[in-house]
C-alpha cells in the first residue's frame, strides 16, 4: 500500500481530457452554481441536469458507474437535512410516534430533503469529472488564471508534491505502532489518556519533521536560485474550439436555469 | 506485504478506502463539518466565499509582511503534515475514534497568520481534489475552519497561557482548551450556516452539532496536548518565540475572543427561538417557503400540477437519454477511428 493511490487523476485520451484545464474549471464551477440556484422540487430541470452530467461522464470515457460511486462520498452529509422532513410545514402523508413525540412526515419536507439530496450529488458528480481527468499541474495554472494569489497556489502547489512524502511518513509511524501493540484496532495499550499520549506525540513528531525539512527544502531552493518569486511556464492560449465548447456549456447551463425557474 | 496491508487494513482509514467507499471518510472525524455543495442556499455560500476572500486576503498581507521568503517552503510543508496529521488516529471506545482537525496545532506552531493561509490551502485541497466538501460551499468551508477555528484556537491559547502564568502546565492545557474550543466553535457556525440557509432546523443542527463536536474535539484537544508537551520536550524555541506572539497581535486576540463569544451565546438562543432565524432568512428572501405554500398541497389544486409536473419529468427525462445516447455514440465512433488509427 502506497500513498500514489491518493492520488484521483486517470489519464485518459478522451474528449473530456484533452478540454483545456481552465475550460472544465469554469464549466464545472457553472454547472455547480447552476444547480445551487435551481429551485426545490424542480424535477425536470434535475432530470436534464443530470443528463448533463452523465454526457460529461460518458465523454471522458471513465465509466459512468466509478463516477456514480465516487460521487456517493458526500452521502452521509445527508443527515444534516434529515430533520427537514418532519420540521418543514405542510400536509403530513406520515405520522410516527418515538414515546412521547409524535413526528409528522410532511411531503413539502420529503420534496425538499429529497431535492438538497439530489442537488449535492449532481454536484459531487460534476467535481469528481474535474479531478479524475485533470492533473493537478494544469489545475493549477488554471487556478492562476482566475487571479488567485500566487502564494496560495505556490503553497498547494508545494503542498501537494510534499503531501505524499508526509503521509508516507504518517503511515510509516501508523504501522510502527500497530507492529509494537501488537495489532487489533481495538482498545490496545493503556488507558484513553496514555493512547492519547501516544498519538499527540506522533501528530507533534510529524509536524516537527515536517518542520524541518521546510527548513531544509527552503535552502535546498536557495542553492537552486530561489530570490522569492515561484516562476512557471507562460500559459498555453486556449483555442477558439475549446472557446465555443465552454460557450455552447454554459449556453445549454442557462436554458436549464431558465426553465426550472420558469417550472415552479 | 500482504501481511503488512492486512494490518494497516485492520486498524484506521486508510487512503484507498476514501476512493468510491462512502461510508469510510478520509477524515472521520471532521467530515460532518466539511459541507458538501447543495446544503448551502446561494446566498449563504456567496457571502461565505466573499467573508472568506476578505480573510485570506488579509492573512496574505500580513503574512507577507512578517515572515521572509521562507515562508512558501514552510506554509506547503505545513499543510501537507495538517493533512497527513488527519490520518493519525485513537481509538476511544467501541468504534470510535479521536481525530485531530489540526487548526490549534498549527497556529501554536507557526502563529495565526501562516496557520489560516495552510488550512485554506488544506481545506481548498480537500474540497478540489478529493469532493471532500463542495466547491461552492468552500467559501463557508474555509471561514469556518481556517478562520474560526484558527483565531478561535489563538485567542484561547494566548489567553489561557496568559492567565497561568506561562508555566509548563499552562501550555498543556491551553494546547487542550485551544484545541476543544477550535472544533466546537467551527461546528456551531457550520449548524448556523445550515440553519440560515433553510437545509437544518436551528433547533435541531445546533444542539446536534454542537453535542458530537463537543466530543470530537475532545480528541482534538488530548492529541494537541500530546503535541504540545513533545514539541515542549524536544523544541521549547519554537514554542516560546516571542516574536510569534506578537506576529498575531491584538487583532486576532480580539477577533477569536468576540467569535468564540458570539457563537457560544447566538447558538442557543437561535435553537430555543429557530423562528427567529427563519425570520431573519425570509427577509433576507433566503427560503423559497412562500413559494411552495401550502394550498400546492390541497389535492383539488394539486391534482392537474402533479400529472403535467409528472409529464414534464418524463419528457425531460426522454430527452435527456437521447442526449447521453447521442454523446455515448460519438465517443464509440471517435475510440474505433482512435483504434483503427493505431493498428491499421
Amino acid at each position: 500500500m502506497h500513498s500514489s493511490s491518493l492520488d484521483l487523476y486517470r489519464a485518459g485520451a478522451s474528449f473530456w481530457h484533452g478540454l483545456d484545464a481552465r475550460i472544465k474549471l469554469t464549466i464545472t464551477l457553472a454547472y455547480v452554481l447552476t444547480v445551487s440556484l435551481m429551485p426545490v422540487g424542480a424535477w425536470p430541470a434535475y432530470v436534464l441536469l443530470s443528463a448533463f452530467v452523465l454526457s460529461v461522464a460518458v465523454a471522458s470515457e471513465l465509466g459512468v458507474w466509478v463516477v456514480l460511486r465516487r460521487a456517493l462520498l458526500a452521502l452521509p452529509f445527508v443527515l444534516a437535512a434529515l430533520p427537514l422532513l418532519v420540521t418543514t410545514p405542510g400536509s403530513v402523508i406520515l405520522s410516527v410516534s418515538v414515546g412521547r413525540w409524535s413526528l409528522p412526515f410532511t411531503s413539502a419536507g420529503l420534496e425538499r430533503f429529497l431535492s438538497i439530496a439530489c442537488k449535492s450529488w449532481l454536484s459531487v458528480q460534476m467535481a469528481v469529472l474535474l479531478t479524475a481527468t485533470t492533473p493537478l499541474p494544469d489545475l493549477l495554472i488554471a487556478l492562476r488564471s482566475l487571479h488567485l494569489p500566487g502564494l496560495l497556489v505556490a503553497t498547494v502547489g508545494l503542498m501537494w508534491r510534499y503531501l505524499f512524502v508526509l503521509v508516507d511518513e504518517a503511515m510509516r509511524m501508523l504501522r510502527a505502532r500497530e507492529a509494537r501493540s501488537a495489532g487489533g484496532g481495538g482498545a490496545s495499550g493503556g488507558s484513553l489518556m496514555w493512547r492519547a499520549r501516544v498519538t499527540g506525540s506522533m501528530a507533534g513528531t510529524l509536524f516537527l519533521r515536517g518542520y524541518e525539512r521546510s527548513e531544509r527544502i527552503y535552502v535546498a531552493m536557495l542553492a537552486r536560485g530561489y530570490d522569492g518569486t515561484i516562476r512557471s511556464l507562460p500559459a498555453k492560449p486556449i483555442s477558439v474550439r475549446q472557446r465555443w465548447v465552454a460557450a455552447l456549456a454554459i449556453g445549454m447551463l442557462l436554458v436549464l436555469l431558465w426553465l426550472g425557474q420558469w417550472m415552479r | 506485504m500482504s501481511y503488512w496491508s492486512s494490518l494497516l487494513d485492520r486498524g484506521y482509514a486508510q487512503p484507498a478506502r476514501m476512493i468510491g467507499i462512502p461510508e469510510r471518510h478520509f477524515l472521520p472525524g471532521g467530515a460532518p463539518m466539511h459541507i458538501p455543495d447543495g446544503f448551502l442556499s446561494t446566498p449563504v455560500a456567496l457571502l461565505m466565499w466573499v467573508v472568506a476572500i476578505v480573510a485570506v486576503a488579509y492573512a496574505l498581507r500580513r503574512a507577507n509582511r512578517e515572515l521572509d521568503e521562507r515562508k512558501v517552503p514552510l506554509f506547503g510543508v505545513l499543510a501537507a503534515a495538517i493533512f497527513a496529521g488527519q490520518m493519525l488516529n485513537f481509538s476511544v471506545t467501541g468504534g470510535t475514534s479521536g481525530h485531530l482537525l489540526g487548526a490549534a496545532i498549527a497556529c501554536i506552531l507557526v502563529g495565526p497568520w501562516a496557520a489560516v493561509l495552510a488550512l485554506a490551502c488544506v481545506v481548498g485541497t480537500q474540497a478540489l481534489l478529493f469532493q471532500d466538501g463542495g466547491l461552492l460551499a468552500l467559501g463557508a468551508n474555509i471561514v469556518n475552519m481556517a478562520v474560526i477555528g484558527v483565531s478561535v484556537a489563538y485567542a484561547v491559547n494566548r489567553t489561557v497561557r496568559k492567565l497561568a502564568g506561562d508555566k509548563h502546565w499552562g501550555t498543556l492545557v491551553a494546547g487542550f482548551a485551544a484545541g476543544w474550543t477550535s472544533i466546537v466553535v467551527a461546528a456551531l457556525a457550520c449548524a448556523l450556516e445550515l440553519a440560515v440557509s433553510g437545509t437544518s432546523a436551528a433547533n435541531v443542527a445546533v444542539p446536534a452539532m454542537g453535542g458530537i463536536h463537543m466530543l470530537i474535539g475532545m480528541g482534538e484537544g488530548l492529541i494537541t496536548v500530546g503535541a504540545v508537551a513533545l514539541l515542549y520536550a524536544a523544541r521549547p524555541d519554537l514554542l516560546g518565540a516571542r516574536q510569534r506572539e506578537a506576529a498575531g497581535g491584538r487583532g486576532v486576540l480580539v477577533a477569536g475572543l468576540v467569535l468564540a463569544i458570539v457563537l457560544a451565546v447566538l447558538s442557543p438562543l437561535a435553537s430555543s427561538h429557530p423562528d427567529g432565524l427563519e425570520w431573519v432568512a425570509e427577509q433576507r428572501g433566503f427560503l423559497d417557503f412562500a413559494r411552495e405554500s401550502p394550498y400546492r398541497l390541497i389535492p383539488d389544486y394539486v391534482f392537474p400540477g402533479i400529472s403535467n409536473e409528472a409529464v414534464a419529468t418524463i419528457v425531460a427525462g426522454i430527452v435527456g437519454l437521447l442526449i447521453v445516447f447521442g454523446i455515448a455514440t460519438g465517443v464509440a465512433a471517435s475510440r474505433r477511428r482512435r483504434g483503427s488509427a493505431q493498428n491499421p
